[in-house]
């Protein structure tokens, strides 16, 4: 039913997701632990920040990215210099615009999640001879377990259904930037609806498995909720 | 006398100050007592550093966990203490048992820990080890949140309020094993309370708070009996006594108990003779009269002298008389006092209507 391409483009977004999903938590977590706890002014800025993927057009953060990371751009240049070359139509390219789309949906379980657990478990570690390092994996890991579930796997599912932003950055390049959404998109451009059913079909199963998951077994509270 | 705990706070909140330099004993509990707002607990968590403020001198038994002149600050897992919060602050995702362990597993290996064994029985908790912190009462998780503190043998055990969030009953429950921590365990422990009831029941040194200063500091009896703060004019002033069981009279169902300067008689106490026990005289309770009274149904008839007289707002007097080595606080009507003509150093007779054994 799906033939050798299909399974590449499959196999290719699960890579990008699961990378992506990796490069989130270790990054987002430290963010959301000082956006749960700080007092600075900057927090309204960085929050604001972190959240507007959600709201853009998925082309116009594409648009963005594809000029910054660009010969002319900013990053395109920091990138030539370190001798990267620069990351448009690249797998590197569409790890990192993936994470910049989908931060918000790791970002802000775990700031909802650290911000439950408030100050008293932390004191109480403190009072028993645990440093703030070890306070953070010894309790507010395991604390936070449900946060960082529905984080990774918000994360992950969102990542594995972008489409705007890969087109403007990843274009179509088969085995390196040509990830399930845009191939179902030439299936259906190819009239091929019998393809473009295989693989919609598997994206709609898993996509609502993973939620089915969410909601039931780890009881996490609808996004729309969460995202306050 | 050296007293091995020194704290001299200054902090600024702008809308609360705290103003404090105190000496306190380094064993026996010392009741923390004011309050809410008077900053009993704010010096509390500057104590455990859970706060800090800016200028702060902290010497405890001769280690010094602040002195902003000298920019240390030791912070709050340096310190060696155990710290009791109002509510338990278990950790819910661990056993009791592993409640337990928390702090043993992160304190040196060559430093002295205390008896584990012991303090479970001291505080009857052994049978709930592989509990979690949902499935046990408001008491027994206090109760836990003690010996987790306790297990560290700190230097300094502090306590915040422990009994506040628990009702009359479970309260009953905690408080005679708090008196028997004290008795047993050498480690001096700072306690926190708004309640009068749990200052009787418990301290041995006397701290008073108000808007962040401290009124008053020291011994029970004395502190109690000082007519320069608030608390002797309150309704529920008290005067406690430690005494020793000397006698039963069976066929009375009475107990005579001595203290230094006398003897009184008590409603039956169920406990050998020779058993300390801490007695608390309201001031309401205690009458005067010029002369012995000869025909009163009151057992308790002491001769005392007057050190001391106040009058509050209303038409009460405050008098303190000595009786023995000990202070008593009376309350009469300012028309008594003044009928009687009281001054002090008058000779007098104090007699006491009633009388509540406190362990």
């Amino acid at each position: 039913m799906l033939n050798p391409a299909d399974l590449d483009t499959l196999l290719l977004t699960f890579k990008v997701a699961s990378i992506a999903t990796t490069l989130m938590l270790l990054l987002g977590t430290p963010l959301a632990w000082w956006l749960a706890r700080t007092r600075s002014a900057w927090k309204g800025l960085i929050n604001a920040v972190v959240a507007l993927p959600l709201v853009l057009p998925p082309t116009v953060l594409g648009f963005y990215l594809l000029v910054l990371m660009g010969p002319a751009g900013a990053i395109g240049q920091f990138t030539s210099w370190l001798g990267l070359g620069t990351l448009p139509f690249t797998f590197a390219g569409l790890v990192v615009a993936s994470v910049l789309y989908s931060i918000p949906f790791v970002v802000q379980p775990l700031q909802a999640a650290f911000t439950t657990i408030g100050e008293l478990p932390l004191e109480a570690a403190a009072t028993l001879r645990a440093s703030p390092l070890d306070t953070f994996f010894s309790v507010v890991m395991p604390l936070a377990k449900p946060g960082f579930l529905t984080a990774a796997i918000l994360g992950f599912t969102h990542t594995v259904g972008e489409f705007g932003v890969v087109l403007m950055i990843g274009g179509n390049i088969p085995n390196r930037t040509r990830v399930v959404s845009v191939q179902i998109y030439n299936h259906v451009e190819a009239m091929e609806y019998s393809s473009a059913h295989s693989l919609a079909g598997i994206l709609l199963v898993f996509s609502f498995a993973v939620l089915l998951v969410l909601y039931t077994v780890l009881k996490t509270q609808p996004v729309a909720h969460q995202l306050k | 006398m050296t007293k091995p705990i020194t704290a001299r706070f200054q902090l600024d909140y702008g809308d609360f100050q705290l103003a404090v330099d105190l000496s306190l004993p380094g064993s026996g509990v010392t009741v923390l007592f004011g309050h809410s707002g008077s900053g009993k607990t704010t010096l509390l968590r500057c104590i455990a550093g859970l706060q800090q403020a800016l200028q702060g001198y902290l010497d405890i038994n001769g280690t010094i966990w602040q002195d902003s002149e000298r920019n240390v600050f030791l912070p709050t897992h340096k310190r060696s203490l155990g710290y009791v919060f109002q509510e338990a602050n278990l950790f819910p995702h661990l056993t009791v048992a592993g409640n337990l362990q928390f702090g043993l597993k992160r304190i040196a290996s060559h430093s002295k820990t205390a008896d584990l064994q012991h303090i479970l029985e001291l505080l009857g908790i052994d049978h709930l080890l592989k509990r979690k912190p949902d499935q046990l009462s408001g008491g027994e998780r206090q109760r836990v949140a003690i010996a987790r503190a306790l297990a560290l043998n700190p230097e300094v055990l502090l306590m915040d309020e422990p009994l506040a969030s628990l009702d009359f009953k479970r309260k009953q429950e905690i408080l005679p094993f708090i008196s028997r921590l004290h008795q047993e365990l050498n480690i001096p422990v700072l306690y926190v309370t708004h309640s009068q009831q749990e200052v009787a029941q418990l301290a041995d040194h006397l701290v008073i708070l108000a808007d962040g200063r401290a009124l008053a500091s020291g011994p029970l009896s004395e502190t109690l009996s000082r007519l320069d703060v608030p608390l002797a004019q309150d309704r529920e002033a008290a005067s406690v006594w430690p005494v020793t069981i000397v006698e039963h009279e069976t066929d009375y169902h009475l107990t005579r108990v001595a203290f230094a300067g006398g003897i009184l008689s008590l409603p039956t106490v169920d406990a050998v003779i020779g058993t300390p026990l801490r007695v608390q005289i309201y001031a309401r309770d205690v009458s005067i009269a010029l002369e012995a009274p000869t025909a009163t149904s009151i057992l308790n008839v002491l001769p005392a002298i007057i050190t001391g007289l106040a009058d509050d707002k209303g038409g009460q007097s405050v008098v303190r008389v000595q009786v023995g080595g000990l202070a008593l606080l009376v309350h009469i009507t300012r028309k008594s006092a003044l009928l009687l003509n009281l001054q002090i150093g008058m000779a007098v007779y104090v007699q006491i209507k009633g009388t509540s054994i406190l362990n």
